[in-house]
């Protein structure tokens, strides 16, 4: 089994507010799909959630709010899936929530590092 | 006299890993041969001695004193011994002192405790570490611990002699961890119990008392972690609540030829609310700090299946449970769980998309769950599945649960 990285991206709005109901729907979805994952035994770590708060750091100490201005879609968390192939870890992430709120799943491989 | 028959196997049990423990602790856990001889013949002599002159008044304080004489008395016989062993518990004590037997229930309590988180040692595995407790802790006796694993007592004794070995061998030190240290060990110790706990719950052994007694040992343990203000945390409480509402189905879960009776089934008069009660007492307890462990989720899985109703919150609370039990820790069981509670929160159709992605085409609780899933909109196919997992089930127990399945789709037809 290989790993693989699905990185979640969506146009992230702070001024948008979900009510509570909705809030709750949001995450009763992604606790769903999570938990499929790994009732198949092919989620190798939960992630996180990221949030709002960014700087950039450039060379020579440059450093600018929020991430790179060029990217709308920001990334908004992360979770790591076993899987033997890329296919396969890509249709895992077709059933991910973001994907209902108009956002999108990149999906890559890790490449294990010995330091 | 007429209780006697019951009295005197139950207060050996008891005693036995008392007086173990206590012994073991005192001459170190390389001679535990020896303090399991010694507990040995004390019932050896009082099996002799109550059955020609009766029981005396207080048979605990007789095996106690007839325990501190024996071993006093291998002692005197054994000066190299003897002179060994004072010699590593004196230290740095300059004084030679007389060897003291300290059956006092403080200090049994501590040695069970100690001895806990020896049997408990990583070095050793799991089925030896149930196996020892089961033998060390609990007093149970070789043949009764065969039949619990279904196995010959031959197995069991080479299995307890290894590990025996081992615990020598690594110089195990038979003490309370360091408090730093108490969380790390503490989980092996709570596998241990909760395995101890699920040998007896879930074992397909037919012998309903001695089953039920594993379970009430492991609760006993259990508790003396509870009571000891170093190990009283919060997944030793959630464990201990997890298996309260466990056994408070015991009456209800076997009708009275053995024969398991399925939750949907059972007579919820026969559910025993006073551990219902202290199920939730201790789930209380174990809600404070910060950390859930998957005794937490599954003693609070256990706590929602106490509630008879099938409320849309009962399910959907199950569900999500089932959601962070399996993304802390995968098993088979917890998968085929969720998938179940996933049907009755939301609908079949969607539980039968989440089953078929499972994998767990070997299992016949499996092809049960989809028989289940496809009853009522398929019944063809619910009763293809539940034909395979007839097939490949393997205690007689299992295959007449499905087959009362199979005949009550046909039934409805």
């Amino acid at each position: 089994m290989n790993e693989f990285t699905l990185i979640f991206r969506n146009d992230q709005n702070p001024d948008v507010k979900f009510s509570p109901e909705q809030m709750q729907g949001v995450l009763q979805q992604w606790r769903d799909w999570m938990g499929g994952i790994a009732a198949q035994n092919k989620l190798a770590n939960p992630g996180n959630r990221l949030g709002w708060d960014a700087k950039t750091v450039r060379p020579n100490n440059v450093v600018t709010d929020g991430p790179y201005a060029e990217i709308k879609e920001m990334i908004s968390g992360f979770i790591v899936v076993k899987a033997d192939t890329l296919d396969e870890a890509t249709e895992i992430a077709k059933g991910c929530p973001v994907l209902k709120m108009n956002g999108s799943v990149e999906v890559r491989s890790i490449i294990p590092t010995n330091m | 006299m007429q209780n006697d028959k019951q009295l005197i196997p139950h207060l050996f049990r008891t005693e036995y890993s008392k007086i173990t423990a206590v012994l073991c602790k005192l001459f170190g856990i390389a001679h535990i041969e020896l303090a399991e001889d010694i507990a040995s013949d004390t019932f050896m002599q009082a099996t002799e001695t109550w059955g020609l002159k009766g029981l005396p008044e207080n048979p605990t304080a007789w095996l106690y004193t007839v325990s501190k004489n024996k071993a006093k008395d291998y002692l005197k016989r054994n000066t190299l011994f003897t002179q060994k062993i004072t010699r590593a518990i004196q230290n740095d004590q300059n004084e030679w002192y007389e060897l003291e037997v300290d059956l006092s229930s403080k200090n049994i309590n501590d040695s069970q405790l100690q001895m806990m988180f020896a049997i408990c040692h990583p070095c050793i595995s799991a089925e030896a570490q149930i196996g020892l407790s089961l033998r060390i802790l609990c007093g149970f006796g070789i043949e009764e611990i065969a039949d619990a694993f279904l196995t010959n007592k031959e197995t069991i004794n080479k299995r307890l002699f290894r590990a025996k070995e081992k615990l020598r061998t690594e110089e195990v030190k038979i003490e309370f961890p360091k408090i730093k240290e108490i969380s790390k060990r503490l989980d092996a110790v709570l596998i241990t119990l909760y395995l101890l706990f699920n040998e007896g719950y879930y074992s397909l052994s037919k012998n309903t008392i001695l089953r039920k007694d594993l379970c009430l040992e492991a609760m006993r343990l259990n508790y003396l972690l509870v009571a000891n203000p170093n190990t009283n945390l919060p997944p030793v409480n959630a464990l201990l609540a997890l298996m309260c509402f466990h056994a408070s189905r015991f009456e209800a879960r076997t009708d009275q030829h053995g024969e398991p009776v399925l939750y949907d089934d059972q007579d919820v008069n026969l559910w025993n609310q006073e551990l219902i009660a202290k199920g939730e007492f201790y789930l209380n307890e174990a809600a404070s700090g910060n950390s859930l462990s998957k005794y937490h989720l599954e003693a609070a899985i256990a706590y929602w299946h106490t509630k008879k109703n099938n409320t849309p919150e009962k399910w959907e609370s199950i569900l999500q449970l089932y959601n962070k039990l399996l993304i802390i820790e995968y098993s088979p069981m917890a998968a085929l769980n969720r998938t179940y509670a996933l049907a009755r929160a939301r609908d079949k159709a969607d539980a039968i998309i989440e089953a078929e992605k499972l994998n767990l085409s070997g299992n016949h609780l499996y092809f049960s769950l989809l028989g289940y899933l496809y009853t009522g909109a398929n019944n063809i196919k619910a009763l293809e599945n539940y034909r395979i997992a007839l097939k490949i089930a393997k205690s007689d127990a299992d295959k007449a649960s499905i087959k009362k399945q199979l005949e009550r789709i046909l039934a409805n037809k």
